[in-house]
């Protein structure tokens, strides 16, 4: 268990810093050169189009991927200083959220919940039950504790995922794409939930997503990715009334523009041409 | 030709260093028995009604085609000793194993595949737990402690199948198929089929988890995997049998 910062004395302060992170898979450069800086206390967004590597981003924040050049930093600490052990520890300070919720299947929702104090602690049962049900209150599915992850729709699933991230009472919480397939409802929830932790527990909060609306409303500050680099970062107004067009054109999800419409192919008329004179 | 020569020494290559990988997470799952419990109740208790079913029918059709062969040679009464040592030494480890591999070995493959595929296994990793100890290295004992087990039970049902034609059906005096077996088959036989069955499930347990653990993550991969566990688990079953018989019997 870790102690809890208060978020007014400690904000101001970066947490987890890429500085000219570059990575690349085979010959394919995915990063180039990315500078990010989440300060404690915030909640900061990573948006881009989708397949420009955002997931890519947490794994190399959260040590399951190292980069190919440049320094991740996290807790003051450089990750390629870190042995396997310390990677461990490191998590330990950290929650993630994954897209799915990654609920284990064959436990219901209180032992999900559970499952981070049961491996790493060794609490009472009356101690673990109160920690487990205050978590699950705060997502509002106490009432679901003993259902079993099938049963659960994808909304609740996240936010069981939710209360599983929070349960050790981590100082940086990771969402990837927390909105991806939830209804209107839902999605007001999960970043009401988003909004609410990050001040209630002084947490760190990391949001990667493509759902500009709904992370522009929480974010403190935001980076958008494209093309291996941070094309433009800032508060939601500063982006808003940036004039790059890739911005833009993420930011009112234009068709086309400089991210195309069309996968790069022959000469249409060309290839409609040599199809006529094959037959 | 040479590039899938070369795909299958990697893929063998990659299963040894998985093995070794899984041995280390060993020692930490040896502390919580409970999990290892669990599996061997699911890959071990759960394969029991297929196991007992078989083994039955084996040990009949052992019974009539070993009375159909000895009673050429007018040895009928040797039916006993012949049933339960081709029960003892062969047919009760490899089709144990077999029917492990297809029945306990594609649960296990989609199981981890599945979780590979929805992130659990990255989810555990995040929460600082080690799949290896939390996940695999329990299933990978439970599978080896249970096969052994398995085969007993086949061999034992097996040889009441022998009797049950040779003695009830065919008219092979009972007197006869007990006593004759009592005194030809020893101690040494009943470990080899231990020994068999033990081999079998340290192959069975590993292919399956290898394969569920690196499995694709999508649907098709884990479906993929499922196959490929029953496929190179029975392969590898009937070529350790040959080696692990002509070592017994010093060819």
């Amino acid at each position: 268990m870790t102690t809890q910062p208060t978020p007014s004395a400690a904000t101001g302060q970066a947490l987890v810093e890429l500085r000219d992170v570059h990575y690349r898979v085979g010959s394919r450069a995915l990063f180039s050169g990315v500078n990010v800086t989440v300060q404690r206390g915030s909640i900061t967004a990573v948006m881009g189009p989708s397949g420009t590597g955002k997931t890519t981003l947490l794994r190399l924040i959260t040590g399951q991927i190292a980069p190919s050049a440049g320094t991740v930093t996290v807790f003051g600490r450089d990750l390629a200083t870190l042995r396997r052990a310390d990677v461990f520890a490191m998590r330990k300070r950290m929650g993630m959220l994954f897209q799915n919720g990654a609920l284990l299947t064959d436990l219901d929702v209180f032992e999900n919940v559970a499952f981070p104090l049961r491996e790493h602690t060794r609490l009472p049962e009356t101690v673990l039950r109160t920690l487990v049900l205050m978590k699950l209150q705060a997502v509002g599915l106490r009432g679901a504790a003993t259902l079993m992850p099938q049963q659960l729709s994808g909304g609740m699933a996240r936010r069981v995922a939710l209360a599983r991230a929070i349960v050790m009472d981590p100082e940086i919480l990771i969402y990837d794409e927390p909105f991806v397939g939830l209804d209107p409802i839902s999605m007001g929830v999960v970043a009401r939930l988003i909004r609410s932790l990050n001040d209630a527990l002084g947490i760190t909060s990391i949001v990667v997503s493509h759902d500009v609306q709904e992370v522009g409303a929480i974010a403190d500050q935001s980076f958008i990715v494209a093309d291996g680099t941070v094309i433009a970062s800032g508060t939601s107004e500063q982006l808003q009334s940036s004039q790059q067009p890739a911005v833009q054109q993420f930011l009112q999800g234009a068709a086309d523009g400089p991210v195309p419409f069309h996968y790069p192919a022959a000469d249409y008329r060309t290839d409609l041409a040599a199809a006529g004179s094959a037959r | 030709m040479i590039s899938r020569l070369t795909a299958s020494l990697s893929r063998i290559g990659a299963v040894a260093l998985f093995l070794l990988q899984v041995l280390a997470a060993c020692g930490p799952a040896l502390l919580r028995p409970r999990l290892i419990v669990q599996q061997v109740y699911n890959t071990g208790a759960r394969s029991l009604v297929i196991i007992m079913l078989c083994g039955l029918f084996v040990g009949m059709v052992l019974g009539l085609q070993g009375y159909d062969l000895l009673a050429r040679f007018g040895s009928e009464s040797a039916l006993g000793v012949a049933a339960t040592l081709g029960l003892l030494k062969e047919l009760g480890p490899v089709v144990t194993a077999l029917l492990f591999a297809g029945r306990a070995g594609t649960s296990l493959t989609s199981e981890i595949g599945l979780m590979r595929a929805t992130d659990q296994l990255t989810a555990m990793q995040m929460m600082a737990v080690d799949p290896l100890q939390r996940v695999i290295a329990p299933r990978f004992l439970g599978g080896i402690i249970a096969m052994p087990l398995l085969a007993a039970v086949f061999n034992i049902i097996g040889i009441y199948g022998a009797q049950l034609v040779g003695v009830s059906l065919m008219g092979v005096d009972q007197g006869t198929f007990w006593s004759q077996m009592q005194g030809a088959v020893a101690l040494h036989d009943v470990n080899e089929g231990i020994v068999k069955s033990a081999a079998f499930g340290v192959i069975c347990s590993l292919l399956a988890v290898y394969e569920g653990y690196n499995a694709e993550p999508t649907a098709a991969g884990v479906g993929l995997a499922t196959t490929r566990t029953v496929v190179a688990s029975s392969v590898m079953t009937l070529v350790v049998d040959y080696m692990l018989t002509a070592a017994f019997l010093k060819v």
